[in-house]
């Protein structure tokens, strides 16, 4: 066990290094960042200046190591714009990003699993073939539609939900959440719905493709040859071994909902790191940019080692090793 | 075919089909046979004849596209194939239960073997969950594994595919099941496996005075276990008899194929004789007799008229135009 986290760990930080070398590579190959620092009527030498002070007049191996090593003694580095810390920047979005996509989340799992359960035990059915045909949409529609679409109908049209921002927030555990007060959820509902259906469907279809798949199997039979009732085979027996595909997607899912925070943010204005790193962009906020894609990344290495864990715990065959 | 007092399971012109896109299978096409109390009988033929549709049907497992077309499933005079779902369930793993040919995929994967052991009791008993642990622990041994308490938190995978046959064993014998129907069970194993498999069968059977089908393609296995045997061909019986009589003087040139494909232990190096050709599409069977393209005593007669079953010598039936006699060499 604890050799596993060992290399789990050694593995987690080679990752994240090569991750750091593409995004460095980038960086050094989108854009000067030296004309964000001086004032527009800079002269020359006030130029080379900076440039020697930001270390661009080094070799890329030796930009690399400043830049790595500054990484690793958590200088990481000042917003060009904001003129503050690029992680705090990052950290005080953050919580606004995990919020609606936890709620995303959640929201995707209720509905998917149950339904997807049902239309994989019953086939045949007339809600079944239903759910199928919503889950169709739910997969071929783009996110950034569906949003507008939603903005357009329960905002402008019936205004029963806002557009834009978070709404009221309050201080839990030293974060501000909307999920704490009733105006944040009346704000979240919108963008979270967006950001969900995409990961719904395809949980949903998973978990169907999983009952089918379980359906066939002998042991499924064979405890029906026991006397067990159709029901308690399907759910007692096929539902957990239904669901050991669909935990490997959840993990891979929980990214995506992360990497497409950035379009839903941006639509509805919602503050979080993902419309950060979209402003970001657009003005060549260089630190801020690099922050955000090596925080991600580590969220999305924890995220799978996290699936692993789960993994070991419903399937017995699999250890630890 | 006669059924007296001793007569525990008759089945009588059993119709089985499967409806499916490309035309119905009927995998299953006027079976009858009777078991005895106490008695084996081994249900044989080659791959696909309808040997597990005929141990599902009597245990009401038929699935869609599948259907019972047609027939009797007499359990003690009760017929099966009229009962509902809640009867069948109360059958299953009480009355008659199910050994299945891969002991590799019979097991829930997650589930523990002392849960699945379990469930049989739940289902089929009062006992409370220290009775049912006593009852699991002593099966389990009476089955061979050794150190039974402690292997009841085991799952599957942990199990060798002989031990985990033994569990389906101990699973299927647990509620003191009348019939078992054993479906190919030593077909996935060793050699050496196998046989001590069958003989842990024979004696399960004995102690409990239960009965048994034993299906499989493999005449040699029926040979020794069963008292009495029944062949299926294209899902049709074509032969039926006492195991001797079927050995030693097969009527049907089905049944004297198989016996001939018999692998001889004492002249390992001998070429076996297989059957020639291959077992017709079942949806589109040819007229007359189903084996006629593939029999070496095939004559006019065959290509247009289907044999019906008839008595031969004694208590053997064979549907042949052209039987062979005792004597006759092929
Ligand atoms: N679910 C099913 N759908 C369609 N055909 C089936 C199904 N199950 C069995 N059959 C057909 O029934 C026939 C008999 O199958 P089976 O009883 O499994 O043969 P055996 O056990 O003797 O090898 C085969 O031709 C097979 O294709
Ligand atoms: S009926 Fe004719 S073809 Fe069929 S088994 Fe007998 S001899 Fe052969
Ligand atoms: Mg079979």
């Amino acid at each position: 066990m604890l050799g596993y986290l060992l290399k789990r760990l050694i593995q987690m930080l080679l990752v994240l290094w090569i991750v750091s070398l593409v995004v460095f590579l980038m960086m050094s190959f989108t854009g000067d960042p030296v004309f964000m620092i001086v004032p527009i009527d800079a002269t020359d030498a006030e130029i080379a200046q900076a440039r020697r002070i930001l270390g661009l007049d080094e070799s890329l191996p030796v930009q690399y190591w400043i830049f790595i090593s500054s990484l690793l003694q958590g200088d990481f580095g000042q917003s060009y714009v904001f003129r503050q810390p690029a992680m705090t920047l990052i950290l005080e979005r953050m919580p606004a990003t995990i919020e609606m996509v936890v709620v995303a989340m959640v929201l995707a799992v209720v509905v998917a699993i149950p339904l997807g359960v049902y239309a994989g035990a019953n086939p045949n059915g007339r809600l079944s073939r239903m759910i199928m045909a919503g889950s169709l949409l739910g997969i071929s529609l783009p996110g950034f539609w569906v949003g507008m679409v939603l903005i357009y109908l329960f905002a402008v049209h019936w205004g029963i939900f806002p557009s834009s921002g978070r709404g009221d927030t309050a201080e839990v555990f030293g974060l501000r959440l909307s999920l704490a007060t009733w105006d944040g959820w009346h704000h979240i509902a919108l963008p979270a719905i967006t950001l969900s259906l995409g990961t719904m469907a395809i949980l949903l279809r998973m978990t169907r493709a999983g009952m089918m798949e379980v359906a066939r199997q002998d042991y499924m039979k064979f405890a029906r040859a026991k006397g067990a009732t159709r029901h308690d085979v399907l759910y007692k027996h096929g539902l957990k071994n239904a669901l050991i595909p669909v935990v490997t997607i959840f993990g891979l899912q929980l990214g995506d909902l992360i990497a497409f925070a950035t379009i839903t943010e941006t639509i509805f204005s919602w503050p979080g790191m993902g419309k950060l790193l979209i402003d970001s962009i657009y003005r060549a906020d260089r630190p801020v940019i690099v922050v955000y894609l090596m925080l991600v990344a580590l969220i999305f290495v924890v995220i799978n080692f996290l699936v692993d864990i789960v993994y070991t715990l419903i399937d017995p065959r699999i250890t630890l090793k | 075919m006669t059924t007296t007092d001793n007569t525990l399971l008759a089945v009588h012109d059993l119709r089985t089909y499967f409806h499916t896109f490309s035309g119905t299978v009927k995998a299953v096409n006027g079976v009858s046979f009777a078991i005895g109390k106490g008695e084996v009988m081994g249900l044989v033929g080659e791959s696909g004849g309808g040997k597990s549709v005929v141990g599902f049907s009597i245990l009401g497992l038929i699935d869609s596209p599948g259907r019972i077309m047609g027939g009797k499933i007499l359990l003690d005079g009760e017929d099966l194939a009229q009962a509902g779902e809640d009867r069948l369930r109360q059958i299953r793993g009480r009355e008659i239960s199910m050994v299945f040919q891969d002991p590799m995929t019979s097991l829930n994967p997650l589930h523990t073997v002392g849960q699945q052991m379990d469930e049989v009791l739940r289902l089929h008993t009062d006992l409370d969950a220290a009775a049912r642990r006593t009852a699991c622990i002593e099966m389990l041994e009476s089955v061979g594994i050794s150190r039974a308490a402690d292997r009841l938190g085991a799952y599957p995978h942990q199990f060798s595919g002989g031990m985990r046959q033994r569990v389906v064993i101990a699973i299927a014998m647990l509620a003191r099941p009348r019939l078992i129907i054993a479906d190919e069970p030593t077909t996935a194993l060793d050699v050496t496996i196998q046989s001590q498999i069958l003989k842990l069968m024979r004696r399960q059977i004995a102690d409990k005075g239960a009965s048994m089908i034993l299906i499989t393609h493999d005449l040699a296995v029926v040979s020794e276990m069963a008292d009495h045997i029944t062949v299926l061909y294209c899902g049709k019986v074509v032969e039926r008899g006492r195991t001797r009589d079927l050995i030693e003087t097969p009527s049907h040139p089905y049944t004297r194929g198989l016996i001939d494909s018999i692998p001889d232990p004492a002249n390992r190096h001998a070429r076996l004789k297989q059957i020639p050709g291959t077992v017709p599409d079942i949806r589109n069977l040819p007229q007359g007799c189903n084996f006629r393209d593939r029999c070496p005593r095939a004559q006019a007669l065959c290509a247009e008229q289907e044999p019906e079953l008839r008595p031969q010598n004694g208590a053997q039936w064979a549907a042949c135009h052209y039987p062979l006699q005792p004597g006759d060499s092929a």
